[in-house]
């Protein structure tokens, strides 16, 4: 079992989101986050005073799979997050030792 | 049985008045009691309806001592609105430009305002200010301390048609709002005991004297109503007394104060621009009390004064974001509300005497010049003018008074020519000869003056008495939870 951590472009969790359900991923978990990579931040003015703004607000996706779908998930969460332009987020995969669904003490890719 | 009950009573009055008559008697000269008023003719009472139409005098008539109901619906309306410009007009345009820790801060100072000021309003101010028995063209009387004789009749010294209570509390929304604008200068880092003891002091120094300079019927600059005018000066709704006042006031007290902590290092965004913004609306609306509630009835100059106001802040606003947007690329909301708000203020003294076309050139200079007051000068200085009290209500204020020096237009108003009074105080001469604004200039250098002077030595005081500023820890975790044990956003749900 592989965890997905993606970290994306607050509008384009909808695409995310459609894109996934369509190849069969059941859940996920989303968080708002704040952070800054290339991007960097950006430049607010009030009445003539300039505030540096280091973190933008992105969205965190944790997504769980077995290991044999891994690579569909990575595409399509990269397909549907890219607009081509710098601050589209970053992608993280780690392995997950175990897995346990509390309802029915299922555990592994069953769980998952 | 009624009948009887009415006529004892009547018995009861008439016997009652006699003996007050035969009291008063005792300390005035001897005079015969003056003969019953014969009934009024019909044309009496019908020139008593025109007096109500056209906002004059219905003495002979049977209207008199009555308030007229439309210009009193008006005045109430209007009162209201200026509340509603302070509470949450204003609080919400000052909380929204605050950081989330201060917001309650800056509502609190609000609303404590209101309370202490309507105190001081019914105890002592209103008559301070439009009483007369001092027979000074610098403070009013003592006739009127706690309300006293302000009833439902209307007072003829300022208005025919309102009720004098009516006009009294019209009177106190501007006192309220006036030290509510200069917590816009300090905000974020001055106690709230302060504020309120400065308040109290700047009230009895700086406002009540002013008002009735220039609005009083004894004022020392009250060159419309006051035909012993020294500075035959105008100011329709109070860009001298409201604006200037708090403004200038506003400058001195954020210099002495000091920075907040942290002022030039430390992210101070807004909080929330679209609590300001929502603020801001309630203003725009607010201030067609402000203005056209100015002219004390329903009648031309009030509508002259609501459609001079609307253009103004309209298209002050639109110069605003518009030079924002073409000196920066974008047009920001705070612009807009901040051209929206200098419009208005710089309108206020010239509302019910400028044509529209006055209102439009008003406008844009109010979009262009607060702006760079704003936006340039307080940098090139370095002051913390926090929520810019200074560059938008004392450069806006001092703009406006000169403005409404130049533009002002008797066609607009025919007070700015009246014989009674414009004609003695040497206000026609000068608006004949377009030199008003000498008189103006005048009305404006005292204003600054006083303002100034008074507010470095009640700062002192105050300073000297409970202290200025929270400690630095208070400070930096914010006076929200610490001086009123609140917050103003819960972080979990």
């Amino acid at each position: 079992m592989k965890k997905i951590e993606a970290i994306i472009k607050p509008f384009k969790l909808e695409e995310v989101k459609s894109g996934l359900h369509e190849i069969g991923v059941e859940g996920m978990t989303v968080t708002e986050v704040k952070g800054f990579g290339r991007q960097k931040g950006h430049t607010e003015i009030y009445r003539g005073s300039e505030y540096t703004v280091d973190f933008l607000p992105k969205v965190k996706l944790e997504i769980v799979v077995p290991d044999d779908k891994l690579d569909l998930v990575l595409k399509t969460i990269t397909a549907n997050a890219k607009t081509g332009k710098i601050g589209d987020g970053k992608v993280f995969v780690m392995n997950v030792e175990q897995a346990i669904r509390i309802r029915t003490d299922e555990s592994g890719e069953k769980a998952v | 049985m009624t009948k009887k009950i009415t006529s004892l009573v009547r018995v009861a009055c008439i016997s009652a008045g006699i003996w007050m008559t035969s009291i008063t008697g005792l300390f005035a000269e001897e005079e015969p009691a003056p003969a019953p008023a014969p009934e009024p003719t019909i044309e009496q009472r019908v020139a008593g309806l025109e007096a109500y139409m056209n906002n004059l005098d219905p003495a002979g008539s049977k209207v008199t001592a009555i308030a007229g109901p439309g210009h009193n619906a008006w005045l109430m309306t209007s009162a209201a609105l200026v509340l509603f410009m302070t509470l949450p007009g204003l609080a919400l345009f000052y909380g929204g430009l605050v950081r989330s820790k201060n917001i309650l801060s800056v509502m609190a100072q609000c609303m404590g305002i209101t309370g202490l000021v309507a105190i001081l309003w019914y105890t002592f101010g209103y008559s301070l200010v439009f009483g007369a028995n001092f027979a000074s063209p610098f403070l009013g009387g003592s006739e009127n301390f706690f309300f006293k004789g302000v009833d439902s009749a209307p007072n003829t010294s300022y208005c025919y048609w309102i009720s004098e209570n009516v006009f009294a509390i019209f009177q106190l929304m501007f006192a309220i709002i006036t030290p509510a604008l200069i917590i816009g200068a300090i905000a974020e880092r001055m106690k709230f005991s302060a504020i309120m003891l400065f308040v109290t002091l700047w009230m009895f120094v700086v406002y009540f004297p002013l008002a009735h300079m220039i609005w009083g019927s004894t004022g020392y600059m009250n060159g419309v109503w006051n035909a012993d005018a020294a500075i035959p000066a105008i100011d329709f709704a109070g860009g001298t007394v409201v604006h200037m006042s708090s403004g200038w006031s506003a400058l001195v007290l954020c210099i002495l104060l000091g920075k907040r902590l942290g002022f030039g290092h430390t992210p101070m965004a807004p909080h929330s621009m679209v609590l300001c913004m929502v603020g801001t609306g309630m203003l725009y609306v607010g201030w067609y009390g402000f203005n056209a509630g100015s002219a004390l009835a329903a009648d031309g100059i009030a509508s002259n004064a609501f459609t001079t106001t609307t253009l103004a802040a309209a298209v002050a606003s639109f110069v605003w974001a518009g030079l924002e947007w073409l000196l920066r690329g974008k047009a920001s909301i705070l612009g807009f509300c901040s051209g929206i708000v200098a419009g208005l203020v710089v309108i206020t003294p010239a509302a019910g005497y400028v044509t529209a076309t006055g209102s439009v050139i008003i406008g844009v200079l109010a979009g262009a010049i607060p702006f760079i007051a704003c936006t340039k000068i307080k940098h090139l200085f370095g002051y913390d003018d926090a929520l810019d009290t200074f560059g938008v209500h004392a450069v806006g204020g001092t703009l406006g008074a000169l403005l409404t020096g130049i533009l002002a237009d008797p066609s607009v108003n025919a007070n700015l020519i009246s014989e009674g009074y414009a004609a003695k105080n040497g206000l026609k001469a000068l608006v004949e000869s377009g030199t008003v604004w000498t008189a103006q200039l005048k009305a404006m250098g005292f204003t600054i003056v006083l303002s100034v002077v008074a507010t470095i030595v009640i700062t002192f005081i105050v300073k000297a008495l409970v202290g200025l500023r929270p400690t630095p820890e208070v400070e930096q975790q914010g006076l929200d939870i610490v001086e009123h044990g609140e917050r103003g956003y819960e972080h979990h749900s």
